[in-house]
């Protein structure tokens, strides 16, 4: 049994949780989330390399908050989504118990949010390098040659909502897109009208991304969408000094304001 | 009409498909970047695939497409003029190497969209539709043709099925008139048939969609949905990507007084497809919208159109983020207490 | 294309740069022609879903103009909107969408002629871009390619 179904099992049969939502051995040599309510299925759970997707998208789902408490296996993106739901009081973190899993693997017992936040703070929290290579390939483009990408790029994009549907912070029970009074959007899928939806929730995103890359893993056509969302949490890091999800109690990036946010263009 | 066996050799493919693209649309799968298959219209020869064991789209856009206008209107002061689309300037499209898996889903769409009343668009498309499939020589694990009455080789659907040869020429089979026409119009190409052997993968039986179906007649209340559905996000990219799923939104689009009405895909997985003006949504919860997608599949569809509404490719069980594979739930439904 | 003439929007706040705009009038400053005012409360309400329907709907160029830090009638309106334009703009540039069309500023209600500089810089500007014919081709391949056709 792994550590964690070890861990899992311990937490459910001390009742400190009702669920607990990790990975399991998907078909075909996937992996996929799990929800273990009982002790005895505790074995199904286990990490390894392939174990990257953001469960945290879990924690806000009424099905899943219907069981009660909830356990979550945590890597850091996951741990910063939880931080961030915390901060906009989506989760109480009284009704979740975090299995942090550490960059070497190995469990991390965290009482509470407080040494959660700690393991936060000591931890790398650029963009990942591959895609940090990705972006600078981009911004390398000239402007004619980002627009011809991202346009090919959306052109592909179907509106199945993927992307929106697998990020831990997008939670609206009524998305702007949901919205007929204005129809911000185009319901049906065309190029220009993929771009905008892709523009909106990048910028709804702003300050809010924690770079973990599950809504390009999640799109069924393999649209690089993270990479947008993922230049503005570097550029949310740059221009105001923050990373999103360090802390239960952070400000809302894009809610706040210093009085003296630098900005160069502005006439 | 009766089957006509032929024989195509490799040269006289490209011959055939280079006589055809210079002419008509021909809709052929190519390699995209990153080992994926895109369908595309008219690309070259070199860049055609025969290799693919699946694209990531199905081909129904070209009968039911993404995006299809209905009507445009003008708004008056007090009525509006209507202009009716001229289904006569709908081309005809060659499908080239489709597998028997979507050759066979444009039956079923023909039942959901010409079932009591005809759905001029999807008709007059599907007449125009010419279908050169492709057996598979090739599979992988997440098809499943067989457990759905398909088979790797089926020319349900086709109007010329290819079947690679052990020799890598390929056997033609001609099965409708719309094959025919196109054989008497290219008649060098097609050779008599030999007896070389058929080199067709083999697909192995994951479950028996009968009992499946009779199953399901008692399972509507079976916490099965719930534990199955938890992982489910609630993405609209197994029923976009479906060759037999068929739900469509319509929408108006108005610019000043001038717009048009059009219907785009949709899914049922969303939580929006049941959502009432009232603020009710009889499927409330994801489970239900599970339930919904297999039940309408393998149980309201052959109790009414008499048709199942899958044909086995596997592509929501590739494309799904959450790995929701749907020959591994029916396999889970088939073995059910109910 | 030299009797191109930019169709420029400009979103402004309704209490300095729509006031700032009065001012120019009155005072009889000339200005270019092309630009269309739009006026709102506050530039803190803009939603950047207005400034792509501009492009998308034949705008060549936008102007986004509001009160200066620590003058917003609705005291921080302007603060908001300053870190959200950032990163607009820093996503707008990635996406490779030609930010050198829009010109953000601050016009009071007392700089009549700034505004009028304003308009003309990013008029001139824009005039010397030429007309988003790449915006505008995206906008309507759905049109031509997408709808009945794949």
């Amino acid at each position: 049994m792994s550590n964690v179904a070890t861990k899992a099992k311990e937490l459910l049969e001390s009742k400190a949780v009702q669920v607990v939502i990790g990975y399991e051995n998907g078909t075909n040599g996937v992996v996929r989330p799990a929800f273990i309510t009982t002790p005895a299925n505790a074995t199904k759970l286990i990490y390894d390399e392939r174990c990257v997707q953001n469960l945290a998208v879990y924690l806000t789902k009424h099905e899943v908050k219907h069981f009660g408490k909830m356990g979550i296996v945590a890597t850091l993106p996951v741990m910063r989504s939880i931080m961030m739901l915390i901060s906009e009081q989506q989760v109480l973190p009284d009704n979740i118990v975090v299995i942090g899993i550490a960059d070497d693997g190995n469990i991390l017992d965290f009482a509470d949010m407080k040494i959660m936040q700690a393991h936060i703070g000591k931890s790398n929290l650029e963009n990942p390098s591959k895609d940090q290579e990705k972006l600078a390939e981009l911004n390398k483009m000239s402007l004619e040659e980002r627009f011809k990408f991202w346009e090919n790029e959306f052109s592909k994009c179907i509106k199945c909502y993927a992307c929106r549907q697998s990020c831990p912070m997008c939670y609206c029970t009524r998305c702007f897109t949901d919205c007929n009074q204005p129809q911000w959007l185009p319901v049906q899928s065309n190029t220009h009208g993929n771009m905008e939806w892709h523009i909106l929730r990048a910028m709804h995103l702003a300050g809010r991304c924690i770079s973990c890359g599950e809504c390009g893993r999640a799109c069924p056509v393999n649209i690089p969408c993270h990479l947008l969302t993922m230049q503005l949490a570097a550029q949310t890091f740059n221009y105001f000094n923050v990373h999103a999800g360090i802390s239960e109690d952070m400000k809302s990036v894009m809610s706040t304001f210093e009085p003296n946010d630098k900005e160069s263009f502005i006439i | 009409m009766e089957t006509i066996k032929k024989l195509i050799s490799k040269q006289s493919l490209e011959k055939l498909y280079t006589t055809l693209s210079a002419s008509r649309k021909v809709y052929a799968p190519v390699v995209a970047a990153a080992q994926r298959v895109e369908y595309k219209y008219n690309p070259a020869f070199a860049d055609v695939t025969f290799e693919h064991i699946q694209s990531t789209l199905s081909v129904k856009n070209v009968v039911f497409p993404k995006v299809e206008n209905i009507l445009y209107y003008t708004n008056n002061k007090t009525d509006s003029t209507i202009t009716e689309i001229d289904l006569t300037k709908i081309q005809e499209v060659v499908l080239w190497g489709a597998h028997p898996c979507d050759t066979a889903a444009y039956d079923i769409l023909r039942s959901i969209f010409c079932w009591d009343i005809k759905d001029e668009f999807f008709a007059k498309r599907l007449e125009k539709l010419v279908v050169i499939g492709l057996a598979c020589h090739q599979s992988d694990a997440y098809c499943f043709c067989t457990s759905v009455g398909l088979a790797p080789n089926s020319t349900k659907g086709s109007d010329i099925l290819l079947s690679k040869l052990k020799s890598g020429d390929y056997l033609a089979e001609i099965l409708t008139e719309k094959g025919n026409a196109i054989v008497t119009a290219s008649p060098d190409l097609f050779e008599q048939s030999n007896n070389d052997e058929v080199v067709i993968t083999e697909v192995k039986q994951k479950f028996n969609h009968e009992q499946v179906t009779e199953k399901l007649k008692t399972a509507f209340e079976n916490p099965f949905w719930i534990e199955n559905s938890l992982r489910c996000i609630g993405c609209g990219a197994c029923a976009y990507i479906c060759p037999t799923c068929a739900c469509f939104d319509i929408q108006d689009e108005t610019k000043g007084k001038e717009g048009r009405r059009y219907r785009s895909w949709d899914s049922c997985g969303l939580k929006l497809f049941t959502l009432h003006t009232s603020g009710h949504n009889p499927r409330e919860v994801q489970s239900q919208r599970w339930r919904q997608r297999i039940m309408h599949k393998f149980s309201y569809m052959p109790a009414r159109n008499k048709s199942l509404g899958c044909v086995g490719c596997g592509r929501c069980s590739r494309g799904c983020p959450v790995d929701m594979n749907i020959a591994e739930q029916l396999q889970d439904l088939e073995k059910l207490e109910v | 294309m030299s009797d191109f003439e930019p169709k420029v929007v400009a979103f402004v706040c309704n209490w300095c740069t729509y006031a700032g705009a009065d001012l120019t009038g009155t005072s009889r400053i000339k200005y270019a022609s092309n630009v269309k005012i739009i006026r709102f409360p506050c530039t803190g309400r803009i939603d950047f879903m207005l400034l792509l329907k501009s492009f998308a709907n034949g705008a060549d160029g936008i102007i986004i103009s509001g009160c200066h830090p620590n003058d917003c009638h609705y005291t921080s309106g302007n603060f908001h909107a300053k870190r959200r334009w950032i990163m607009f703009k820093e996503l707008m540039d990635f996406m490779g969408i030609d930010m050198k069309r829009i010109t953000f500023s601050w016009v009071s209600a007392a700089e009549g002629a700034k505004w009028a500089e304003v308009v003309n810089t990013t008029v001139a500007r824009v005039r010397e871009l030429g007309p988003y014919v790449s915006y505008k081709k995206m906008v309507n391949t759905h049109i031509e390619e997408e709808v009945t056709n794949e």
